[in-house]
């Protein structure tokens, strides 16, 4: 059958090629760090932000720890990863800036280019926009500064809110959990603090926007978010990074409480270049009556390890993650959900939607473990793939850890590819076959694309649209 | 000047299997035909290769639309020169909003020389016109928002196949056992729907086993299909006839293909169309 190649013609973009691939000169960097990482290194970042002794301290012991590990035997190929060939502290201008007005012009370009300000006019309550390893720009309403809501970047959290950092840092992912959360530990810069007091209900989604710009360089955000007793925040974050010929690595710790009856909302979009080893550790504990919720999207990428995690503290606890992953060629979403039940009368639910195409691998790797004391427990499992051609792959890795007999675990999996029938039936109405592969590809993914805000549920079938033109023909 | 949609000598295999095997037949715009004949004759297949489906090999025989023969046009480039068929088995699009769905296929049919990416029809004027097309089929407006045939009824799946022909307003629409499997308010409420689309813009071809839908449609002419070919064709009163005693006496009348057909079906082991 012959194809109508309009859509080829219209915007040559497949899977692989990444639509914000420009970078800005490099010229105007204040300081950058030397390749590689050693103690030297790590005093050097710490010096350069003026911390206290206790992070310093901190930074190092976690060093010695990233050493220390082996790295994982499972998940995707990481052979490609050169750990003293990066850079690990990058500063690109000389401090925070007080309006959009004062960012450098070349930043700011590259943010118009990605649409900040536009977004920020239109529903924003505050912007935090990571530029580099530092934050450079960033708003909060007022009215919620009133309140006694936080919304920082982490690296002035340390400065301005000790005790609060203190408490939390490193509580709910020791740097001793895996490898790549001790290398964070180690070199972290960046990243969102948020604090939500009692009872404070935040209408707005908070958002950050991330993006990797120089090459060689791993960007080790932070964030940490504490939701106390009945509030309740929805924290938003999507990341873009040009493309570049050699690998980047991207490795964030997100470390979450959820204390009694709040709900915290937690949402990205990833879509990194397709040279970025994304290897992410996101870990919530949600104590009595709360609801802690991962909407994680995965696209680009060489390879994405990421796995949300929820600890489900106390009876009444509700866990929720919604995931999707797309992988095209070269790629591997080697990402998941992990729900733990500690406590009795806890329920958790995994959405899982991967699509793989051009030889890409989409993986889903989830597990779900009750305590021995946490009985009346309930998990639902759904993991639905879509192979788009014969040459691509997906696999389920269900890990099921229940000793208890009062515990409830469901796991459905399906895998299924674009029938023929349903091409035909959008053919047959006017679709040429791209379109309706797009539209078939836009409504698997539906149910997660209606969770997100619209602005981001726009961009997320725009990136799909992108990502399936000239798929087809 | 009325369209035309000139069928000559048609031949079609399934997996190399002949399934049709010369088969001619003229459709004119606002016209009326009724295609009939026992389970595995043909008349899904006419159907199917119609649209275009791509496992229905045409060994031999044109399609024409006003001369044009559309043999190696795909399914999109088909209905964009004004054909449909209603589906005997509608597939169920997961995720996809019935008013999305409408919106681009009509914004395609209407304007086929749009390309990718350009806009779509206006939003005020798609939804006032999708309102008043859902009303006069008797359709609940929060159809719209459902996922397409996801989750409907057989009715709802017909009903939703009669509504994208409205929406779509074709030259020529199949209609592939559009009243099977309904109770009979449900096939009332399609032929009657059916039968407010038709007029001089539309010519249809219905295929049936039941009379109901002719009673609201009165075909100008019925053609009886027998082991791939048209064996006989006439008015009204034929379709009626053959509702009334079946297919003995055209299988009389025709001991060739009668006895190809018992032939083909003691070959097969399932039967090639399935008996609703």
């Amino acid at each position: 059958m012959t194809m109508s190649d309009t859509a080829v013609l219209e915007a040559p973009i497949g899977v692989g090629d990444y639509q914000y691939g420009f970078h800005d000169p490099e010229s105007e960097y204040v300081f950058k760090s030397r390749r590689g990482i050693d103690r030297d290194v790590v005093h050097q970042i710490s010096e350069m932000k003026n911390e206290p002794a206790w992070m310093r301290e901190f930074r190092l012991e976690a060093l010695d720890i990233f050493f220390q590990k082996p790295m994982p035997t499972w998940g995707g190929d990481m052979s490609g990863l050169d750990f003293q060939n990066m850079f690990y502290y990058v500063k690109a201008s000389a401090g925070q800036e007080k309006s959009w007005d004062d960012v450098p012009e070349d930043i700011r370009k590259t943010y118009d280019r990605l649409g900040i300000p536009e977004a920020e006019k239109k529903f924003l309550a505050g912007v935090k926009a990571q530029y580099e390893s530092e934050v450079v720009y960033g708003s909060l309403q007022e009215d919620l500064a009133k309140q006694g809501v936080i919304f920082t970047d982490t690296d002035s959290a340390v400065k301005d809110y000790p005790d609060l950092v203190r408490e939390y840092f490193g509580q709910i992912i020791p740097s001793a959990d895996n490898k790549f959360a001790a290398l964070n530990s180690a070199v972290w810069s960046g990243g969102s603090f948020i604090y939500v007091p009692k009872g404070v209900k935040i209408e707005f989604p908070l958002q950050a926007y991330f993006r990797i710009n120089t090459q060689n360089m791993g960007q080790f955000e932070r964030t940490l978010i504490i939701v106390d007793e009945g509030a309740s925040v929805h924290y938003v974050e999507g990341c873009t990074a040009p493309t570049y010929s050699s690998d980047s690595l991207h490795s964030a710790v997100v470390e979450i409480i959820v204390k009694r009856g709040g709900r915290c909302r937690y949402t990205t979009i990833q879509n990194w270049s397709n040279n970025v080893y994304n290897l992410v550790t996101k870990r919530a504990k949600a104590y009595g009556d709360s609801l802690m919720e991962w909407v994680d999207g995965n696209l680009g990428s060489k390879l994405t390890m990421k796995y949300p995690a929820i600890y489900l503290m106390e009876p009444g606890a509700r866990g929720e993650t919604l995931s999707i992953a797309f992988a095209g060629k070269g790629q591997h979403q080697d990402a998941g959900a992990k729900m733990v039940h500690c406590a009795p009368h806890t329920s958790s639910r995994v959405i899982s939607k991967s699509i793989s195409k051009d030889g890409g691998r989409a993986s889903y790797r989830g597990l779900v473990k009750a305590t021995h004391d946490a009985h009346h427990c309930k998990s639902n499992v759904v993991c639905d793939a879509l192979i788009l051609d014969s040459h691509s792959r997906s696999d389920t890795y269900p890990y099921i850890e229940v000793d208890h007999n009062n515990v409830t675990v469901e796991h459905e999996a399906s895998v299924s590819k674009i029938a023929e029938e349903q091409l035909l039936y959008l053919m047959s109405r006017g679709m040429t076959e791209a379109e309706a592969a797009s539209m078939i590809v836009t409504g698997f993914i539906e149910p997660l694309v209606k969770e997100l805000p619209m602005e981001y549920a726009v961009e997320m079938n725009k990136l799909i649209e992108l990502q399936m033109e000239g798929s087809v023909g | 000047m009325s369209s035309l949609l000139k069928i000559t000598d048609l031949h079609v295999s399934v997996d190399e299997k002949p399934i049709l095997k010369g088969v001619s037949l003229n459709l004119r715009q606002g016209e009326t035909h009724a295609l009939m004949g026992p389970n595995g004759s043909g008349k899904s297949t006419l159907a199917y290769t119609l649209v275009g489906h791509p496992k229905y090999e045409v060994t031999d025989g044109t399609i024409e639309i006003d001369g044009t023969s559309i043999n190696e046009l795909d399914p999109c480039e088909r209905a964009r020169l004004g054909l449909f068929l209603a589906f005997q088995y509608p597939v169920t699009i997961p995720g996809v909003k019935v008013a999305d769905f409408l919106r681009h296929a009509v914004t395609n049919i209407r304007t086929p020389e749009r390309k990718e990416g350009e806009g779509l029809i206006p939003m005020r004027d798609f939804r006032k016109e999708l309102k008043a097309r859902m009303e006069e089929l008797g359709m609940d407006v929060e159809f719209a928002r459902r996922y397409l045939n996801e989750g409907f009824s057989g009715g709802e799946k017909k009903r939703m196949e009669i509504l994208q022909l409205a929406m779509l307003q074709p030259k020529f629409a199949i209609l592939d056992e559009t009243d099977s499997g309904l109770d009979s308010d449900a096939v009332r409420v399609v032929s009657e729907g059916l039968r407010k689309l038709s007029g001089p813009q539309m010519g249809s071809l219905i295929i049936t086993h039941h009379e109901r839908l002719l009673e609201y449609n009165v075909p100008q002419f019925t053609h009886v299909m027998l082991a791939g070919r048209i064996v006989e064709t006439g008015n009204a009163d034929l379709a009626h006839e053959l509702h009334n005693h079946g297919y003995a006496a055209v299988r009389e009348r025709h001991p060739v293909e009668a006895a190809e057909e018992q032939e083909v079906q003691q070959k097969s082991v399932a039967p090639i169309a399935v008996p609703v």
